[in-house]
């Protein structure tokens, strides 16, 4: 059984049609990436398995159970994570504050303070800036803070939408490389990203979206050779 | 030279700056004729002083209702003013009975203890029901329509209590261990207002260690922040806001019971003008900023009380004291033309509009 499996998930944005029956299935373990150009409906497949958004038609299984008609909280109780688009860390908390934050749903004061080592670990940086406002931070520091955050609710399902977007070079690189030791330490990924050489580089498999449906799906080292993606999202002729 | 700094500074600014300090001549002027004159001994200002807090501590607490509703809404809820008068009230008819009793002067503290506390319970309730009924379910609706709303909710509240318990004045009824004056540092004050001061005081510490230090009070500054990002966090967004209005509530039933202490009497449309002196101390501080609530509540009541006898009084103005709503008004149209934002207001309009 695949941790998560959404079968012909349909949602509107008021009377937009974004997804138009997308069906998409990730295993435990897996770095699974959603790839396409803008406005093809990465970040709302997301927020649709969030609880942000609700399907109108479709269903959405954590696990075998479903949970397409749950409140954002509940599911994130039920162990989906996610790091939004844009970072969106609370500018008026301190780092700690954030962490803590993310980790809102959870009692067990141990496990809290064992994750927050391990956000520490992943990115030290975020350990000297820990009494910072995020608001101060810099770019790169505050996409730690976004993924470190939703690292705190000890997800087993982590969302990542477009942790690449707005970083130089270098800054993407080390993210990528924490992003894999992340899936490593046994968290199942699933990735949007615009950046799709770095996301098929770190993921198993992926999806091609285009306005709302799937139109492509294989292995990500499959993908990296098809004409049609490397035509279109590449940029290789 | 003199043509390039014409360019980088518009005219209008110029005007603004001129008109600035214009007033803070005459501000300087007043204050200076008021002083030389020796019309008020030093014992009255300290008398102004000590009221100006007590009603400032008023101020603010009804401020905040306002000030943290907005910052997790983004409205204006002019409702509150009418869970301001709530609470006291019913309160007063518990501290009639309690009066009747004998309870309420053979022991004070209880009496008003107990009078606090079901003022602080209606006006919660009343604020936690309006936001389930005329406010959650426009959640998603265009802004001006939970604002028109809420004046409807504010007219609703207001003649249900006329029309429930009449129009008259209510006379609160006397404490006999609140009569006279206490002597603090050499200064006799009157007891109502060392009561109110100190228990508006711990009021406002203790709300504000809430939200700086407790994991409910940051998580109202996260779902203010960004409320789908909040819900992210596994926080329950409906339930911080529920929890956001009933603090709201409680601390403006408190004021309320304050309120009646100083003034000693309760009427079905009190709140109107507590309740929009409290808006402008929040618009004052900066709206959305808990401190800012508090510091221009304290502001605003402590301008209120000393500034009508400072300024005007020097300017030779005849009846300065009922001249200081026109003043309470004056000073928010000058901190919004000077400083939109408020005292302590963000400079994240751009990022919130």
């Amino acid at each position: 059984m695949a941790l998560l499996e959404l079968n012909n998930v349909h949602t509107y944005y008021g009377a937009i049609h974004a997804l138009k029956g997308i069906t998409i299935h990730v295993e435990e373990g897996e770095i699974v990436t959603l790839i396409g150009a803008n406005g093809a409906g990465k970040s709302t497949t997301l927020n649709t398995i969030c609880g942000i958004l609700h399907p109108r038609e479709g269903t959405i299984y954590l696990d075998g159970e479903p949970i397409h008609g749950l409140p954002p909280h509940e599911i994130v109780g039920r162990g989906v994570a996610q790091a939004p688009e844009g970072r969106r860390v609370f500018g008026r908390l301190n780092v700690v504050e954030n962490l803590e934050m993310g980790a809102f749903a959870r009692k067990d004061k141990d496990g809290i303070r064992r994750d927050m080592e391990r956000v520490f670990a992943l990115f030290p940086r975020l350990k000297e800036r820990a009494k910072q406002l995020a608001g101060t931070l810099s770019g790169g520091e505050q996409q730690m803070l976004a993924i470190g955050r939703s690292l705190m609710a000890n997800p087993r399902l982590l969302l990542l939408d477009e942790p690449s977007m707005g970083l130089a070079p270098i800054l993407v690189e080390a993210i990528f490389e924490t992003i894999r030791q992340i899936n490593a330490q046994g968290t199942t990924i699933l990735l949007v990203e615009q950046n799709a050489l770095m996301a098929l580089s770190v993921a198993h498999r992926g999806y091609v979206l285009e306005t709302g449906t799937v139109v492509l799906h294989d292995t990500a080292a499959a993908l990296r050779e098809n004409e049609l993606v490397r035509k279109a999202y590449l940029g290789i002729e | 030279m003199l043509q390039r700094l014409r360019r980088q500074i518009p005219g209008t600014v110029v005007i603004m700056w001129c008109i600035g300090i214009a007033i803070l001549g005459i501000v300087f002027w007043g204050t200076v004729a008021t002083l030389r004159s020796g019309k008020y001994a030093s014992a009255q200002w300290v008398d102004l002083f000590v009221y100006g807090i007590a009603q400032g501590g008023i101020y603010a607490l009804i401020a905040l209702g306002y000030t943290m509703v907005y910052g997790v809404l983004r409205m204006i809820n002019f409702a509150h003013s009418e869970v301001f008068m709530s609470g006291p009230y019913i309160g007063y008819y518990v501290a009639l009975a309690l009066d009747q009793a004998g309870l309420l002067n053979r022991y004070p503290v209880l009496g008003l203890g107990i009078v606090i506390l079901v003022a602080m319970t209606v006006s919660t309730t009343i604020a936690v029901l309006l936001e389930r009924i005329a406010y959650r379910p426009l959640r998603r609706a265009p802004r001006l329509v939970p604002l028109i709303t809420a004046i409807g909710a504010s007219y609703f509240l207001s003649y249900a209590f006329l029309g429930l318990f009449g129009s008259d004045l209510k006379g609160y009824p006397e404490i006999q261990a609140l009569k006279g004056t206490w002597n603090i540092l050499g200064v006799e004050v009157l007891r109502p207002q060392i009561v109110v001061i100190v228990a508006a005081l711990v009021m406002l510490a203790g709300l504000y260690l809430f939200v700086r230090h407790t994991k409910t009070g940051k998580a109202m500054q996260a779902v203010a922040e960004d409320k789908d990002c909040a819900a992210l966090m596994g926080i329950n967004v409906d339930r911080i806001i529920v929890i956001t209005f009933a603090i709201g509530g409680a601390l403006a039933g408190a004021a309320g019971v304050f309120y009646a202490l100083l003034f000693k009497q309760v009427k079905f449309n009190m709140g109107f003008f507590p309740g929009i002196k409290a808006f402008t101390s929040a618009v004052l501080g900066g709206i959305g900023n808990v401190t800012g609530a508090m510091v221009g509540g304290m502001f605003l009541g402590i301008a209120e009380s000393l500034f009508p006898n400072l300024v005007l009084d020097g300017l030779g103005i005849p009846a300065p004291y009922q001249l200081k709503d026109a003043l309470a008004f004056t000073l928010l149209v000058l901190v919004l033309i000077f400083r939109p934002t408020g005292i302590l207001g963000e400079r994240l309009a751009a990022k919130k509009a």
